[in-house]
């Protein structure tokens, strides 16, 4: 049962096509890449536009003014932009969590309960960490805590697929409910402030938000934890593109038994893959607890995990891609907020399904497209 | 008496459980992961409750359900075998579209955020939660026949035969005739309308929509289907056994013993045991996930 498409974790997996000289080969090859990844999304946001003048007009109002009071209320002023930038900020961690899975060949569909988990050990440790340190001083630990949380979640579908087998789509998907029932029971039966789904306030660690600098972004969430989200890009496309290990894991995402030939332990690329996966995700976590409640709260991560998988699958598992295509959703996430007046907000959640739909049904029909393109070019 | 009523609670709770385990075999022995039974119930239980209200009568409901739920499916089929999308990528989707789409129509005919108004439903007010209710309501009888009908389609007539070979072995299918995408359509087709007709279950026994109603259903119905290991008579049974310890949950609410938190856990932690394989290894047809290659 292999659920995951090869066609998407390999980016680079089609070979190029001959060429006279290789830096002509490499150009062609590098511009076929763009247009493979560019292609997709663009066919997905007519498709979406499409969709939503559908659902607009169904509601008595004109496409035109909601798409305007869309872009105005997410990138045309500075409240709307820090929470598009928020969200994004949650969005890059699970988008790279997901990512990073399927450059393994592995889908790791527990990205919420992850970043839950991570989001409920920082929490757990703010809560142990004596008040007012500063937060130079245990931001390593918050993320530490973050990482081992979201981690250890990681690593049960990542053990459970090297040594049994056990097939990591069913697994995260399950231990999503497992988890935060775990985590519902910790909270609302050990933690919580009476009457509320949330744990007490912690005393340290509080990142600053952008509105401590501009103060036009006053009220918007977005915090400090954009620079570990950048950060964190940068360590993903090194440790895929520059490192021995990233090296491995992407030979056992494009074709298992040819990097053991090699070899590679693919059991242990598995896990560890996972594992990371999770971490990733879990210091996403961070966003929320650092960033803007400075408190676990019940449901916090809900959703997060799903949008992870969608922009990873549009950002191709690219770091670059990831960031962008974190901000597409969140835009499209605050976008709702923005055009509730005029039309349901649950308008953005129809039209972010789209998109994945469309994205994930064109990414196959474009790379055949191009392919044969370039071969009759080549007549 | 108390074992009456736990059985009679424990049967309302598997119905849609069992429909949609039926629908979740039929899907992923044709090799079509059914991570999209929760988008096709939700579906299903929307429909069903906006064409009882326009209508009045829960038959109707109940057909516009079958509709909703194939809808769904349908464009999961097409999406995942005629696109070669990735199916769990356009399953995630599918169940997202199932909730936005839930949502915008709630508000776009109810006006509402939250819940659909009361619609008529089988069962006769007043008549209360035991066997007499449950008899009264046709979707019931159907899901007590749903399990042996779909053992009986997949073992005993050419079409499960055709099922079970291009959930195994495609190319082999295909070289002796059988036409792989048209079985494989037809039976997400068939998974649709079953769990749609779960959907419609769970509405019309609580007589309205409300958002994101079935909460989870769909997802412990693909736990059924796998610790079922895919085959529909074990798959119902395991419908059961979750059925059993949610009722138990419910029952001993109020008492400490156990939280009602590790009840849930049940059927997840269960369904990760069987795919470890502690005990007897569940293994999935040979071809599910696969409709890339043909």
């Amino acid at each position: 049962m292999s659920a995951t498409d090869p066609t998407m974790a390999r980016v680079g997996g089609d070979t190029p096509a001959p060429a006279a000289t290789s830096a002509d080969s490499d150009r062609a090859l590098r511009r076929a890449k763009i247009e493979e990844a560019v292609l997709p999304p663009l066919v997905a946001l007519l498709l979406a536009a499409v969709v939503g003048d559908v659902l607009i007009l169904s509601f008595g109002q004109s496409p035109g003014a909601v798409y305007r009071l869309l872009l105005e209320g997410t990138w045309g002023n500075a409240y709307g932009f820090g929470q598009v930038l928020y969200k994004a900020t949650t969005l890059v961690f699970t988008g790279l969590a997901v990512g990073l899975g399927l450059r393994a060949g592995l889908f790791n569909i527990g990205a919420e309960s992850q970043l839950a988990a991570g989001g409920f050990c920082a929490a757990l440790v703010g809560l142990l960490l004596p008040a007012g340190i500063p937060a130079l001083l245990c931001l390593p630990i918050y993320i530490l805590a973050a990482a081992l949380g979201g981690g250890a979640v990681g690593a049960v579908p990542g053990v459970l697929k090297a040594r049994f087998g056990a097939h990591e789509v069913i697994v995260t998907i399950m231990l999503n409910f497992i988890v935060l029932a775990l985590l519902n029971y910790l909270t609302s039966t050990r933690l919580h402030v009476p009457d509320t789904l949330h744990t007490p306030e912690i005393g340290s660690g509080a990142l600053p938000r952008i509105s401590d600098v501009a103060p036009s972004f006053q009220g918007s969430a977005a915090n400090a934890t954009i620079l570990l989200a950048v950060l964190a890009a940068f360590a993903f496309g090194w440790f895929l593109f520059r490192t021995r290990r990233g090296f491995e894991l992407r030979a056992v995402g494009l074709q298992p038994h040819a990097a053991e030939y090699a070899g590679v332990h693919v059991g242990g690329v598995t896990w560890r893959a996972l594992a990371i996966s999770g971490a990733i995700a879990g210091i996403g976590g961070l966003n929320y607890v650092l960033g803007y409640k400075h408190y676990y709260e019940e449901g916090f991560a809900t959703g997060a995990g799903f949008l992870g998988i969608a922009v990873a699958l549009v950002g191709r598992s690219h770091p670059i891609g990831i960031c962008l295509a974190a901000l597409l959703f969140a835009t499209l996430s605050q976008g709702g907020l923005a055009v509730n007046a005029l039309v349901p907000k649950q308008m953005v959640d129809v039209l972010q399904a789209v998109v994945i739909l469309a994205v994930a049904t064109s990414v196959p029909e474009v790379r055949q497209m191009l392919r044969g393109a370039r071969r009759s070019a080549e007549r | 008496m108390i074992l009456l009523a736990f059985l009679a609670q424990t049967l309302r709770i598997a119905i849609p459980y069992l429909l949609a385990a039926a629908g979740g075999v039929m899907s992923e022995r044709a090799g079509l992961i059914a991570l999209t039974l929760e988008g096709y119930m939700l579906g299903g239980a929307f429909c069903a409750v906006a064409a009882t209200y326009a209508s009045g009568s829960p038959l109707v409901g109940v057909l516009a359900a079958l509709a909703g739920g194939g809808v769904l499916a349908l464009l999961y089929a097409v999406s995942a075998i005629r696109f070669r999308a990735d199916q769990v990528v356009v399953g995630i989707a599918i169940n997202l579209l199932a909730i936005g789409l839930t949502r915008f129509l709630l508000r776009l005919f109810f006006d509402s955020s939250s819940n659909s108004p009361r619609v008529a439903g089988f069962t006769v007010q007043g008549s209360g939660t035991g066997f007499g209710a449950l008899a009264q309501n046709p979707i019931v009888w159907l899901g007590f026949l749903v399990i042996p009908a779909a053992a009986w389609l997949l073992y005993r007539t050419p079409f499960g035969l055709r099922v079970r070979a291009v959930g195994e072995h495609p190319a082999a299918a295909a070289s002796v005739g059988v036409p792989v995408a048209r079985v494989r359509y037809l039976a997400v087709l068939v998974s649709g309308m079953l769990a749609g007709l779960g959907g419609a279950y769970l509405a019309l026994d609580q007589h309205q929509f409300t958002d994101g109603m079935t909460a989870g259903r769909g997802f412990i119905a693909l736990a059924a289907t796998i610790f079922g290991r895919w085959d529909p008579v074990r798959a119902g049974l395991a419908c059961l056994l979750f059925a059993a310890a949610e009722t138990l949950q419910i029952q001993l609410q109020g008492s400490t013993a156990i939280p009602s938190q590790f009840v849930e856990m049940i059927p997840y932690a269960l369904t990760i045991v069987a795919l470890a394989g502690v005990v007897g290894r569940a293994v999935a047809p040979a071809a599910l996930g696969k409709t890339t290659i043909e």
